[in-house]
C-alpha cells in the first residue's frame, strides 16, 4: 500500500462528563480504500467518524497518531481544519430529512461546498453544481437545483447530500450510515452511485454501518466494533471466517431469505469482549 | 394557473379569517360597552340630574331599543368612522385616536428597533456560548431589564441622562418652545417637522423619544434575547449544521448563513408580538416622560367611565393585533419556502 490516507493508532474519544470514553484505543490505517466500520448502537463507530472530523467541540481526544495525509488531525488549528473540511475529507449524514438546510435551495447548498473553497463566480458554481447533480444521476439537474429539500425525495435527497460532499474531490469520505433512511428499493441504487463515484475518483471511503451484508458487497476491509473498541478486522470477502464470537454473533443474527422461519439466535456478550486485545 | 388559482384561495381564505375576526372583536366590544358597570347616562348628565332629563338621554342613546338593534347601530356607526364623542376631552374619540396613537406608534417603533437590534444578536450570542461567560453575563443583563419596574428605570434614566449628563431631552415629545411650532398634518412628530423642513425639531424629538424608546426596548429586549436564545439552540443541535461544518463553513458563517435563517419565522412571532404589546400603549412609561400616548389616554377614559372612547381603544389595539398578524402571515412566506407551497 502507498501512502495511507489515514494513519490513526490508539484513539480514545471522551465525552465531557461521561462516565467512560465511547471510543477506546482504535487503531487502523486507510488506504485509497474502502473500509467498513460495523457494530451496534452506541458501539463509537459514529463518534468515531466525528473524531476524525474533529466535529465533536466538547469531546476529548486522545491518540499517539492520528494523521490524514500530511495533516495532523490531533494538533490542527480549527483554521487549518477549515481548510480540511469539506475540501479534502467530507461525510456524507445519514438522514436527507434532516441533514439539509430546510430554508435553502439543495443546489445552492451544493454550491455553497464549491464556494467556501474555491473562488469563483456565482454562475460557475452554479454550474459546477448542477455537472455533479448530473453525476448522481439526477434527471432535469437543473430543475432540481431550484427545489427546497422538502420537495425532494428521500433517494435524491441523500444524492445531492453525496454530490454535496463529493464536488470537491476529497481524498477521503466518511459515509455515517448512507442509506439506513432510505427505502429498500432506492438503497441500492445511492449506494451503487456512491461506490461508482469513490472508485472513480479514488477516493478513500470509510463507511460507517450497521448492516453487514451491505458492508461485505461495498467495502475492501471490515472493521467490527464492540463498546468502543475494535475487536475484528476482517478483509469483507473473509466475513464468513469471522473468529471473534461477536462478530459470529452478529453474523447469526442475520436473517437469510433461504435461511427458514426458525427463532433467529439472540447475540449473547461477554464483558471479557471489552478488554481482551483485538484480534 | 393551478399556483394562482391557490394563491387566489389562500387570499379569500385569508381575508374571510380577518373579516370574521373583525366582527368577533365588534361583538366584543359592544358587550363590554354594555356590562361595564358605568352607567353612560350618568357618565354625561351628572349625579343629580332629574328622571326627565336621565329619560331623555337615555333615549336619545338608542339604549330603550332592542340589544340587536343598537348593536346593528352601533356596526354601522363603526363602519362610518363615527366612534361619538369623548365625555372626557368633548371631542370626537376619533380626534382623540388620531392624536394619541402616533406619539405612541412612534414611541413603541423606536423602541421596538432597538429592542429587536440589541436582543438578537445577544440572543444568538448567548446560544453560541452556552454556560460560558458570555452567556452568564447576558443571562444577567437581560434578566435585569425584565425585573427593573420599567417607571423606576425612567425616572433614573430621566436623573442620569438629562438632568446630569444632558444627552438627551426631557420629558414631552419635544422641547417646550417648539410646541405649536409645525403644523400637524400626520401627527408623528418626526414625519411632520421633517416635511415642514423643520430641522430643529426633528433633532429635538429624536432627543426626546431615545430615552423614553431605549428603556422600553431595554425591557422589551429581555424577553427577545431569551427566546433568541433558546430557538437557537434547538437548531444548533440539528443535523444540518453538522453538514454545514463538514463543508468547511466556520462557526460563525454556520451559524448566521444557516441557523439564523432558520429561527427568523419564529422571530418574528415574538417581535409582532413584543411590538404588539408596546403599542397597546405603556401607561408607566407614558407618565413618567409626560408622553402624550395611547397608554395614559385609554386608563384616563377608563378610569372615569368614558365608555365610547374606551370601547374605541378596545377596537384599535384589536384592530393593531389584526394587523401585526396578517403581517407576521406575509413574513412567514417570504421566510420560509414550506409555507408557500
Amino acid at each position: 500500500m502507498s501512502d495511507p490516507v489515514l494513519d490513526i493508532r490508539n484513539l480514545s474519544v471522551r465525552y465531557a462528563g461521561a462516565p467512560g470514553p465511547a471510543v477506546r484505543d482504535v487503531s487502523f490505517t486507510l488506504g485509497r480504500e474502502r473500509l467498513g466500520i460495523v457494530g451496534e448502537s452506541g458501539s463509537g463507530k459514529s463518534t468515531l467518524g466525528r473524531a476524525l472530523m474533529r466535529l465533536l467541540p466538547s469531546a476529548e481526544i486522545t491518540a499517539e497518531r492520528m494523521q490524514f495525509e500530511d495533516v495532523d488531525l490531533l494538533n490542527a488549528t480549527e483554521r487549518q481544519m477549515l481548510k480540511v473540511r469539506g475540501r479534502r475529507m467530507s461525510m456524507i449524514l445519514q438522514d436527507p430529512k434532516f441533514s439539509l438546510n430546510p430554508i435553502r435551495k439543495c443546489g445552492d447548498q451544493i454550491a455553497e461546498a464549491y464556494r467556501t473553497h474555491f473562488r469563483c463566480r456565482p454562475a460557475e458554481a452554479r454550474q459546477k453544481a448542477v455537472d455533479m447533480l448530473e453525476a448522481v444521476q439526477i434527471r432535469e439537474a437543473s430543475r432540481v437545483y431550484d427545489l427546497y429539500p422538502h420537495e425532494v425525495s428521500g433517494g435524491m435527497g441523500q444524492r445531492i447530500m453525496i454530490a454535496m460532499m463529493l464536488l470537491t474531490d476529497p481524498d477521503l469520505v466518511i459515509a455515517d450510515e448512507p442509506t439506513s433512511a432510505l427505502d429498500v428499493t432506492v438503497r441500492l441504487e445511492v449506494l451503487r452511485i456512491l461506490d461508482g463515484l469513490v472508485r472513480e475518483k479514488g477516493i478513500g471511503l470509510v463507511m460507517i454501518s450497521h448492516d453487514l451484508s451491505l458492508v461485505r458487497n461495498f467495502c475492501d476491509r471490515v472493521l467490527i466494533m464492540y463498546a468502543g473498541r475494535v475487536v475484528e478486522t476482517l478483509n469483507a470477502r473473509e466475513l464468513d471466517q469471522a473468529r471473534h464470537p461477536y462478530t459470529r454473533g452478529l453474523l447469526a443474527a442475520q436473517p437469510r431469505i433461504a435461511g427458514g422461519r426458525g427463532i433467529l439466535p439472540v447475540l449473547k456478550r461477554d464483558p471479557a469482549w471489552e478488554e481482551e486485545p483485538a484480534r | 394557473m393551478i399556483l394562482d388559482r391557490r394563491r387566489m384561495t389562500a387570499l379569500i381564505g385569508q381575508g374571510g379569517s380577518i373579516f370574521v375576526t373583525l366582527f368577533g372583536l365588534l361583538i366584543l366590544t359592544f358587550v363590554i360597552g354594555r356590562i361595564m358597570p358605568a352607567d353612560p347616562v350618568r357618565a354625561i348628565v351628572g349625579e343629580d340630574a332629574t328622571r326627565e332629563v336621565y329619560e331623555t338621554v337615555y333615549r336619545q342613546l338608542g339604549l330603550d331599543r332592542p340589544m340587536w338593534e343598537q348593536f346593528f347601530l352601533y356596526v354601522r356607526d363603526v363602519a362610518t368612522l363615527d366612534f361619538g364623542t369623548s365625555i372626557r376631552t368633548g371631542q370626537p374619540v376619533l380626534t382623540d385616536i388620531l392624536r394619541v396613537l402616533p406619539a405612541t406608534i412612534e414611541l413603541a417603533t423606536f423602541a421596538i428597533l432597538f429592542g429587536a437590534i440589541v436582543g438578537i444578536p445577544l440572543g444568538v450570542l448567548a446560544a453560541v456560548n452556552k454556560d460560558r461567560w458570555a452567556d452568564h453575563l447576558i443571562r444577567v443583563f437581560s434578566l435585569m431589564g425584565h425585573s427593573m419596574p420599567i417607571f423606576w428605570t425612567g425616572m433614573i434614566g430621566l436623573l442620569v441622562f438629562y438632568a446630569w449628563l444632558g444627552w438627551v431631552g426631557g420629558s414631552g415629545r419635544m422641547d417646550q418652545f417648539y410646541i405649536g411650532l409645525v403644523p400637524e398634518r400626520t401627527n408623528f412628530l418626526l414625519i411632520d417637522s421633517a416635511i415642514a423642513g423643520e430641522w430643529e425639531v426633528f433633532r429635538s424629538a429624536i432627543n426626546h423619544i431615545l430615552l423614553p424608546a431605549s428603556l422600553l426596548g431595554y425591557s422589551s429586549s429581555a424577553y427577545i434575547t431569551r427566546m433568541t436564545r433558546s430557538f437557537m439552540l434547538d437548531q444548533i443541535n440539528q443535523e444540518y449544521i453538522t453538514t454545514a461544518r463538514v463543508k468547511g463553513l466556520s462557526n460563525r458563517q454556520t451559524i448566521w448563513r444557516h441557523a439564523f435563517g432558520n429561527i427568523r419565522v419564529q422571530l418574528v412571532t415574538i417581535v409582532a408580538l413584543a411590538y404588539g404589546a408596546l403599542l397597546e400603549g405603556a401607561v408607566l412609561i407614558e407618565t413618567v416622560f409626560a408622553w402624550p400616548g395611547f397608554g395614559s389616554y385609554l386608563t384616563a377614559n377608563l378610569l372615569i367611565g368614558d365608555m365610547n372612547a374606551v370601547m374605541t381603544c378596545v377596537l384599535v389595539v384589536g384592530v393593531i393585533f389584526i394587523a401585526l398578524n396578517v403581517i407576521s402571515d406575509i413574513l412567514y412566506r417570504v421566510f420560509d419556502p414550506r409555507t408557500r407551497a
